[in-house]
């Protein structure tokens, strides 16, 4: 199964595992078997990271600079970030409490309970799979001609666009976003509820707490960590959502992904494209800052409710 | 008998009941209104036209060839994302933890690297590397499959190394060998029967991810089902919502499903 | 110290279809300890949960220290509790743990953590009081839990199959320990276990337990040497079972006739016969044969097939095991002790 001894390394590392690589330094025919994964890769994943990387301190000539990143500070892509941030932010936290309520109620339920796995698998569609397909839904609801637009105009006299349409805009935004975060906190915060034992419970109350005193010292601290993680997930999920946004807004770029949008489908001006890659490289740093932080806070979850 | 413990069995009862009606009303009140919107007949008649033109196949295909592009393109798409995933990520993450644990660290930071790299920004770098894969295999939209691998990577990682983990496969492969099963056979016979929900269960990850995938597509001027919906929307608003409907609950009896899947799997361990 | 009497009356509890509880009564005097044994199932662990107020009882009284306790809540019953694991808060350090009924109790810090140092010392972790669970052994990890029950002085304390998720060693140590302790600190106890050793190790008293209710209760040697039931008699150390007759108040078991245990009707019954009481002598004559020995330090275990095919199993001094190797032909000779029968 292994290559010949080749060098001393092999004698100095293995001399007694005869016919044993696991222990030698990699041994080459093994490192074979994951060659296509990291060739795919390479190819679909690395070379585009470096191509928006690279590109961003890239002049149209080619030639490194700094223009891209500086034009970062524009007004107008400042505005974009902060318009995304907020956004971003606002359904985090939306999502996030409510989330949090709708798990506990199912976690009560019991693991193989129907209601659990027909809200898991409700979530699991809401979150990942929404998109384009849940800006229609929002617009057969809330649209100009929607379900509860025309219900309450014709029914109650109210006219939820007096102040302007807004859900092809910002506030339209929050709304749908919010609609996916909270199914997305549901399915990442379930396994933190699910770590949490009833002993603890148990302990606290025969030790002669009360249910407010368990959740204040108990659950509460338990949960933190992986509440505000998820919190973050949730910021970033909302940070890189595109298809939403793209459905949805009618005017304008708002926000950060339509911009760059803009850059990449606009031939217009000189230098749209690497400032979009520089706006790109601004989201990257973004959400990789953020699950940094995720991951530190996982860890410390995994720790207290594995 | 006093009950203290029934009496907040059921007011904990009383209390997820309430919250899961509440937000069950309010998730479902936009399904409703897409039901709703897609069967709106002139004068606030009950209609069923969009519908009928909708599992009319041979119609629909005429009527909105986008529509037939983007499903086509979808089915294909989803097949091959799936086939090329676990081709990719199985054995590799199988190997990995049998041969090269110094490698393991590294495989799961690049699966899981697309988690911090959103799609609008693949996309950009995207670009240049699909001009070469136009060059050398064309231009149809099926060609996404290798975007949306990388996509699926973070989700079917995940959820294979969860499998794996559940396992011991150094000591079944041990085994294995001991009794004179070469590595192909470890893995076919021995490892994918015992991670073979894990596997499942990362398919379903990778066809609801593909089914749902927009960005990519939209942005390289490819079609599939959602690019369809999108421009479906501006001529035919109700056709396009009367698919987002279907697509929403094909994915959710797809996830309902798999829960099903998953748990059976755990109980049969959970016995033994 | 504050020790109390507890008095279980007729405790009912039914889960579904199954009934956990049929009318279980259980007197502990004040410092008593007081050991629960039963097979799974049995019901054990619903009466000490009951007791602590962690589920309702459906009919039946709870007495502590005079007072019927069933309408008061868990948190103030006044019990520390010890779980079979995991129970230590893991955000906690071991001394924060021990310290969190006392913080509950609104005692301030310099006492807190004087007695939190008290009882980590008696459970022997004084110098641990700083580790955080997860950095604990489970060994460990149970004392802290046992320290942080006692911290609180409780007036009874429960243990609910606390040393089951141990090693076989730590588990023997543990035990021996839980007992010093207890005997030290005279609180009233009640040890909930499935292991028929530990069980007849710790207690002042063993209950078995079987479908709800007890089926015998007495001293460990009581429970040991005159089981009241066949099932305590199984379920309780090691029996032979054998083929015998009962005429009158004796039972004839392999032509050796044996007093009985209570009154039971003339006619075949299988007897039960613990391995001390039965004896081995190489014979030629025998009509028995030797077809395995095994060895136990002091003691050793001698089996034997008889030819109606019936295996015995003998306990004898492990220095007569030279004369006995396997295929030794025997003669089977059983004491006059009182012995159990079933039906």
């Amino acid at each position: 199964m292994t290559a010949p001894s080749t060098g001393t390394l092999d004698q100095v590392t293995a001399p007694a595992t005869p016919r044993g690589g696991r222990r030698r330094w990699w041994p080459r025919r093994d490192l074979l078997g994951v060659l296509p994964f990291f060739v795919f890769v390479t190819v679909f994943l690395l070379i585009p990271t470096l191509v928006v990387v690279i590109g961003a301190f890239g002049g149209d000539d080619g030639r490194p600079t700094l223009d891209n990143v500086a034009a970062l500070a524009d007004g107008y892509i400042v505005d974009a970030f902060v318009r995304s941030i907020t956004l971003s932010a606002v359904t985090a936290v939306l999502g996030a409490a409510l989330g949090a309520l709708i798990g506990y109620a199912v976690v009560t339920a019991g693991p193989d309970s129907l209601v659990r796995r027909l809200v898991t698998s409700a979530c699991g569609v809401l979150a990942q799979f929404g998109g384009v397909t849940l800006a229609f839904a929002f617009i057969a609801t809330l649209g100009l001609s929607g379900f509860v637009t025309v219900f309450l105009r014709d029914s109650l006299g109210i006219d939820i666009f007096s102040g302007g349409v807004w859900l092809f805009d910002l506030p339209g935004l929050v709304l749908v976003y919010t609609y996916f975060q909270i199914p997305l906190m549901v399915i990442v915060f379930l396994p933190a509820l699910d770590g949490i034992r009833p002993q603890w419970r148990e302990a606290t109350e025969s030790l002669g707490g009360s249910t407010w005193y368990y959740w204040r010292h108990v659950a509460g601290p338990l949960l933190a960590p992986a509440f505000l993680g998820s919190t973050l997930l949730l910021f970033a999920n909302a940070f890189s959502a595109y298809a939403t946004a793209a459905a949805l807004v009618s005017q304008g770029s708002p926000i950060v992904p339509l911009q760059i949008r803009s850059a990449l489908t606009s031939e217009v001006l000189l230098g749209r494209e690497n400032l979009g890659k520089a706006m790109a490289l601004g989201m990257v740093v973004v959400v990789a800052l953020v699950m940094w932080l995720y991951g530190l806070l996982q860890r410390r979850t995994s720790r207290w409710l594995d | 008998m006093a009950g203290l413990r029934q009496r907040r069995a059921r007011r904990q009862s009383v209390l997820r009941w309430v919250v899961v009606t509440l937000f069950g009303v309010l998730f479902l009140l936009p399904l409703f209104a897409m039901l709703e919107f897609t069967t709106r007949g002139a004068g606030g008649s009950l209609s069923f036209e969009t519908w009928r033109v909708f599992f009319d196949w041979a119609a629909l295909g005429e009527t909105y060839p986008i529509l037939w592009t983007g499903m086509k393109a979808s089915f294909w798409l989803v097949l091959l994302s799936v086939a090329l995933t676990l081709v990719l990520l199985v054995p590799t993450v199988v190997w990995v933890r049998l041969r090269l644990p110094r490698l393991r660290r590294l495989v799961e930071f690049v699966s899981l690297l697309p988690l911090t790299i959103p799609a609008i920004v693949l996309v950009v770098g995207l670009a240049p590397v699909y001009a070469w894969v136009v060059y050398f295999v064309g231009g149809s939209s099926v060609t996404l499959f290798f975007a949306y691998t990388i996509l699926a990577l973070p989700f079917a990682y995940r959820a294979i190394d969860a499998g794996l983990s559940a396992i011991d496969v150094r000591t079944l492969s041990e085994a294995a060998r001991s009794l004179g099963a070469g590595w192909a056979t470890v893995m076919w016979k021995v490892v994918l029967p015992n991670i073979r929900s894990a596997v499942l269960s990362a398919a379903f990850l990778t066809v609801a991810l593909v089914l749902g995938e927009f960005t990519i597509a939209s942005l390289l001027n490819r079609d599939n089902i959602q690019v369809a919906i999108n421009q479906l929307g501006k001529s035919s608003a109700t056709m396009s919502v009367a698919v987002s409907l279907a697509a929403l609950v094909l994915a959710f009896a797809l996830l309902f499903l798999l829960s099903f899947a998953g748990r059976r799997r755990h109980r049969e361990r959970k016995t033994s | 110290m504050t020790s109390a009497g507890v008095r279980l009356e007729g405790l009912r509890r039914q889960f579904g279809s199954l009934r956990a509880l049929d009318g279980l009564d259980l007197d502990m005097a004040p410092g008593e300890l007081v050991a629960l044994l039963g097979p799974s199932g049995c019901g054990k662990t619903t009466a000490l949960r009951i007791l602590a107020g962690l589920e309702d009882a459906d009919s039946g009284r709870i007495v502590v220290g005079g007072k019927d306790i069933a309408n008061v809540p868990a948190n103030r019953r006044d019990m520390g509790m010890v779980f079979q694991a995991y129970s230590l808060f893991p955000h906690l350090t071991a001394a924060e743990n021990v310290e969190f009924g006392l913080r509950l109790r609104r005692q301030n810090a310099a006492t807190r953590r004087q007695r939190a140092r008290e009882v980590l010392e008696l459970v022997g972790l004084g110098a641990h009081g700083d580790r955080y669970p997860q950095q604990l052994s489970g060994g460990q990890q149970q004392r802290v839990a046992l320290a942080r029950a006692l911290a609180i002085q409780p007036q009874v304390l429960l243990l609910d199959e606390p040393l089951s998720a141990l090693d076989a060693k730590v588990r023997v140590q543990l035990r021996e320990e839980i007992r010093r302790i207890q005997l030290e600190v005279g609180t009233t106890t009640l040890f909930v276990t499935h292991d028929q050793e530990e069980a007849l190790a710790i207690a002042d008293r063993v209950g078995v337990m079987r479908a709800g209710r007890l089926e015998q209760i007495g001293s460990p040697e009581d429970i040991y040497r005159s089981p009241a039931t066949p099932f305590v008699a199984e379920f309780v150390g090691l029996s032979n079972r054998l083929p015998g007759r009962v005429t009158g108040d004796v039972v004839e078991v392999l032509d050796a006739k044996l007093p009985l245990v209570g009154a039971v009707h003339s006619g075949p019954v299988t007897a039960l016969v613990r391995p001390e009481s039965v004896d081995v002598t190489a014979d030629p004559t025998g009509t028995g044969r030797v077809v395995a020995v095994s060895f136990l330090g002091p003691t050793a275990r001698v089996t034997v097939s008889l030819p109606d095919d019936a295996i015995v199993v003998a306990q004898l001094e492990s220095a007569r095991l030279p004369e006995l190797p396997p295929g030794t032909p025997v003669r089977v000779i059983l004491r006059p002790v009182p012995v159990v029968v079933s039906p």
